[in-house]
């Protein structure tokens, strides 16, 4: 028999010598020294574990703090009063009036996500659900944005289906509607694609709950599932490197999801924060129980003392470091008064959730762990949790970007006759990005929780939050990779108009943001350059919109091999509705009504669809943002929708006028006569911002047109709905079967 | 007296709250049952909704089956209490005994959320009987594994019998003679796989074509 060797506290300042594998870890040289700094000696090896995960990149934003300080520096004069809880807690809250606070968040699962599409995306679900449990908040619908290469890569064969099944397999059984979200495909994601998803949920304002341990002699209780070996530096590892040949070695690391555990663990915390017995939560998501306790103990009175002994192990042969590094999912850690610890596990045992207590706040101002009796982690929490590496890394703008800019789309091959212009409506309508995705999102529950007023392929998302009053919420998620790489910081502002554009069309007025910032490696100062660029242009744009940044999620290392991937902020808007049963579809969906365009047309082809589809071509310049309209047009489509101008509104975005009227008849189930302005192929395909389509009815044409002129919109009267076809005077028509055959067809052959 | 109508939460049902809401909308009083109650608290009627029981790891429904609330509803089916099972809860009655055949995994081998148009070929159930005989409706479907099966002979019995409550317009998954739902030889249970709680008002659902199940068993207990 041999005995147990632990590397506890004294241990390690005895063996000041001892080499730990801090670089195997992910820690730089210096980053180690400032570790042997603050501790004044070398960290044991649980020290060294927590250290090393707490400060990833995931973790730590060590690469990114320095930029997104502007979120919190640009905040717009509106935001005042309606954003409760900011930036830095684990989701952000917005008062929505009539004492609700909705919070939501996105999150990226790109790299789980490649090594194990299933598992990678469904736990990626899991987490951002978790992270919007812990506010006090019962999450009400989720949402996700999906990239991948090109829909006929055999790779795209291999992580799509496995991704949305894992999506709708967590989502499906947690009872939570998937309200919508975008699918987008591009070489540049070909080898890593994004996977993130987004969470909403909604709490009494005076419900809200902190990531925070107060009060000495409050007891830790962790909570839910075991803790095993799946998961084990998941966040650092895999999120924090690249890929280069290591797929198979990671596949452990990615963590597995059981969504009953989370299911019973969500309507358990809901009836303990009903009976109001936290002092503090925090989930436990990446570094599982480092991050959970020294986050805890930082933002409280300062001290926690943990038995890591005490806490229940799936797999009982777990080393200490293990335990602290776990990703195991469907885990909480919750701070409890004395008091009210026995209620806490009376609630935990109705639900057969297990519960253990295992430490209690300290004000030692130290986070102290044991193990088999000895102390093996003894730190300052803040410099685990909080006061992490920060990096100014340095930014070039890429040497290739002149060039790009002037490759202008302008330029490329049009199509002029009417039997070409039709042929490439055709062509866009069934091409993988414009195409009908409900192979996919119809493996999304969207009815479960009987409040959603409207999901995919809806603008946004509406979903209704009290049935008395009828109050709403609306939430849109929109990127344009291609866009941002012609212009980051324009991109990134196209990405946020887009979603704004979004929820105003339903009817709703836009109030808060979530970003999800993906990109390459920050140690590539051509990737740090457009991560700034983005940053500020949403800040700035923030700013423009009166619409706060409430928290996000920044992913670096997304390439493949030296290339990085488009750079791809997704932005996710909040907007409220008073009354969801003035929410605006999409669909035609009746005969005889104006189709009005609203909105100025330029000629912009740089990085759209057609750019994409037709030529393979990425080049020129991002079309023009103009906040300005984009207020002017949200006020228009809202106040419109309020008084029920307009039976149907429908944003411009991707494929310009062309796809938008052919959404809105598909879904409508009724066709179009269009008399089309100017140059019909600009008219059609080009995708200038700020601009939406609505259906008005003939008594309310003079009514919007006003409205819309007393805000310096543009109107064009474009036809009326009805017919059993599309058709534009004196060019061409296409049935509508022809259209559904189109754009139904895409993804069934792809994917079965 | 308003009749009470329950509504069982097993750990793992989703649908349990919009349940409860249909029973509300459709004028009965709602009454919520835990899986593990040892009494149905003077119901009149229970439904047993959508969800995924203790994440049907197993078989779906095997282990819910199970549940000490079960052996009340298995007996109060027996003795004539009306039992609705919806999607998850067809599942369980299945599993219970209380209708025959399965529910197996879609033909498509993913799960699919969609408005299904169905045809009420039962309209003299507990729950259909406000139905016009063949109504056509509009309902969601959303499952992984609702696939119905039985076999030759248990499938001709149910013809016979006129046990086929509802069938698809357009098969969604593989179901064996287009059937959605089917009821007991009393009329008294009936499992379907579409979901009429969620078609209960045109704001949240495809229709109101479903709250026709909810006021079809305040009739029938109003004529009982």
């Amino acid at each position: 028999m041999t005995v147990e060797h632990i590397d506890s506290v004294t241990h390690a300042g005895a063996t000041p010598d001892t080499v730990l594998p801090f670089a195997e870890l992910g820690l730089k040289d210096d980053e180690y020294a400032r570790i042997k700094e603050i501790l004044g000696r070398r960290p044991t090896s649980c020290e060294l574990a927590m250290y090393s995960v707490m400060w990833s990149e995931h973790c730590s934003y060590k690469s990114s703090k320095l930029h997104l300080r502007q979120f919190g520096e640009k905040v717009p004069p509106e935001a005042r009063g309606i954003l409760l809880v900011g930036i830095g807690e684990n989701a952000g809250v917005v008062d929505i009036g009539q004492g609700y606070a909705v919070t939501f968040k996105a999150e990226s699962h790109n790299h789980p996500s490649y090594v194990e599409p299933y598992q990678g995306a469904a736990t990626g679900v899991g987490g951002i659900v978790r992270d919007i449990l812990t506010m006090g908040a019962r999450p009400i619908a989720v949402m996700d944005s999906l990239r991948f290469g090109p829909a006929d890569a055999p790779d795209t064969a291999r992580v799509l289906p496995g991704v949305v099944a894992g999506i709708g397999g967590y989502g499906n059984c947690l009872g939570l509607p998937n309200i919508g979200g975008e699918l987008v495909f591009d070489p540049s994601y070909l080898g890593n694609p994004l996977v993130n998803a987004l969470s909403v949920g909604v709490m009494r304002t005076d419900g809200i709950k902190l990531a925070t341990a107060p009060g000495p002699g409050n007891q830790v209780v962790l909570f839910g599932a075991r803790t095993g070996g799946d998961g084990i530096g998941g966040a650092s590892v895999l999120a924090s490197a690249t890929f280069e040949t290591a797929g198979q070695r990671k596949r452990p690391s990615v963590q597995v999801g059981d969504p009953f555990a989370e299911k019973v663990l969500i309507e358990c915390c809901l009836e303990i924060f009903a009976e109001d017995l936290v002092a503090g939560i925090q989930d436990l998501g990446a570094a599982g129980l480092s991050c959970a306790t020294s986050e805890l103990a930082s933002a409280g009175t300062g001290g926690m003392r943990v038995v890591l002994d005490t806490v229940p192990l799936r797999d009982p042969t777990l080393a200490p470091e293990e335990i602290l590094m776990s990703e195991s999912q469907e885990r909480m850690c919750a701070v409890v008064e004395p008091s009210k610890v026995a209620r806490f596990m009376e609630i935990c045992a109705k639900w057969d959730v297990n519960a253990t207590v295992i430490g209690e706040v300290t004000d030692t101002e130290r986070l102290e762990i044991f193990w088999r009796g000895e102390l093996v982690v003894d730190v300052p929490p803040r410099t685990v949790a909080h006061e992490g590496p920060v990096y100014d890394r340095p930014v070039a703008r890429p040497a290739d970007l002149d060039a790009l800019n002037a490759d202008d789309a302008n330029a490329l091959a049009r199509p002029t006759s009417p039997a070409d212009l039709r042929a490439t409506l055709l062509r866009l309508v069934a091409s993988p990005n414009l195409a009908d995705k409900g192979w996919v999102t119809d493996q999304y529950d969207r009815y479960v929780m009987g409040n959603t007023t409207l999901a995919t392929p809806h603008d946004a998302g509406v979903v209704r939050i009290d049935e008395s009053s009828q109050l709403g919420i609306a939430l849109a998620l929109d990127g344009n990779g291609r866009f941002a790489r012609l212009d980051p910081y324009a991109g990134a502002q196209l990405a946020l108009a887009e979603a704004y554009r979004n929820v105003a069309a339903t009817g709703a007025r836009p109030l808060a943001i979530t970003d999800c910032l993906n990109f390459g490696s920050p140690e590539d100062p051509e990737v740090m350059w457009q991560f700034t660029e983005a940053i500020r242009g949403i800040a700035d744009g923030c700013l423009a919109l009166g619409v706060p940044v409430t928290g996000g999620n920044v992913s670096f290392y997304n390439q493949t091999g030296a290339t990085p991937i488009n750079p791809t902020p997704v932005i996710g808007v909040l907007g409220v509705i008073d009354d969801v049963r003035t929410r605006r579809p999409i669909d035609f969906g009746s005969d005889g009504e104006h189709v009005v365009l609203l909105g100025s047309t330029r000629a912009e082809f740089g990085g759209s669809e057609w750019a994409h589809v037709v030529h393979d071509h990425l080049g020129g310049r991002p079309p023009v943002v103009d906040f300005g309209a984009e207020r002017a047009l949200a006020a228009v489509l809202q106040s419109a929708a309020r008084d029920g101008l307009v039976s149907a509104a429908h944003d411009l975005s991707d494929g310009g006028l062309a796809q938008a009227l052919v959404e809105s008849c598909r879904r409508g189930g009724r066709g179009a006569s269009i008399t089309l302005p100017g140059d019909p192929f600009v008219a059609l395909f080009s995708e200038s911002a700020a601009r939406a389509v609505v259906a008005v009815p003939a008594a309310h044409l003079a009514a919007v047109r006003s409205l819309a002129v007393a805000y310096g919109v543009e109107v064009t009267e474009l036809g009326l709905t009805g017919g059993a076809a599309l058709s534009f005077t004196g060019l061409f028509e296409v049935p509508l079967d022809e259209l559904d055959a189109a754009a139904t067809g895409t993804f069934p052959a792809l994917f079965g | 007296m308003t009749a009470r109508i329950g509504v069982v939460t097993f750990p793992g049902s989703l649908d349990d709250r919009d349940a409860l809401r249909a029973v509300a909308a459709a004028g009965a009083e709602p009454v919520s049952l835990w899986h593990k109650d040892a009494n149905l608290h003077g119901v009149d009627a229970v439904v047993l909704p959508g969800g995924f029981s203790y994440g049907d790891y197993l078989r779906c429904g095997a282990i819910a089956r199970f549940s000490p609330v079960m052996d009340l509803v298995i007996a109060g089916a027996h003795a004539g209490l009306p039992v609705l099972g919806i999607c998850n809860g067809f599942q369980v009655l299945c599993e219970a005994h209380l209708l025959p055949g399965a529910l197996l995994r879609s033909a498509q081998l993913h799960f699919r959320c969609a408005d299904e148009g169905l045809v009420i070929e039962n309209t003299s159930t507990a729950w259909t009987n406000a139905y016009e005989p063949l109504a056509r409706v509009t309902i969601p479907i959303k499952n992984g594994e609702g696939r119905f099966v039985a076999d030759t002979a248990t499938l001709d019995q149910l013809e016979a019998d006129g046990r086929v409550v509802a069938r698809y317009v357009g098969n969604p998954n593989g179901s064996v003679r287009d059937i959605a739902g089917i009821t007991n030889e009393a009329g008294n249970v009936v499992g379907l796989m579409p979901h009429p709680e969620h078609a209960i008002d045109d704001l949240t659902g495809p229709s109101s074509d479903g709250l026709a199940f909810f006021t079809s068993v305040l009739k029938s207990l109003v004529a009982v």
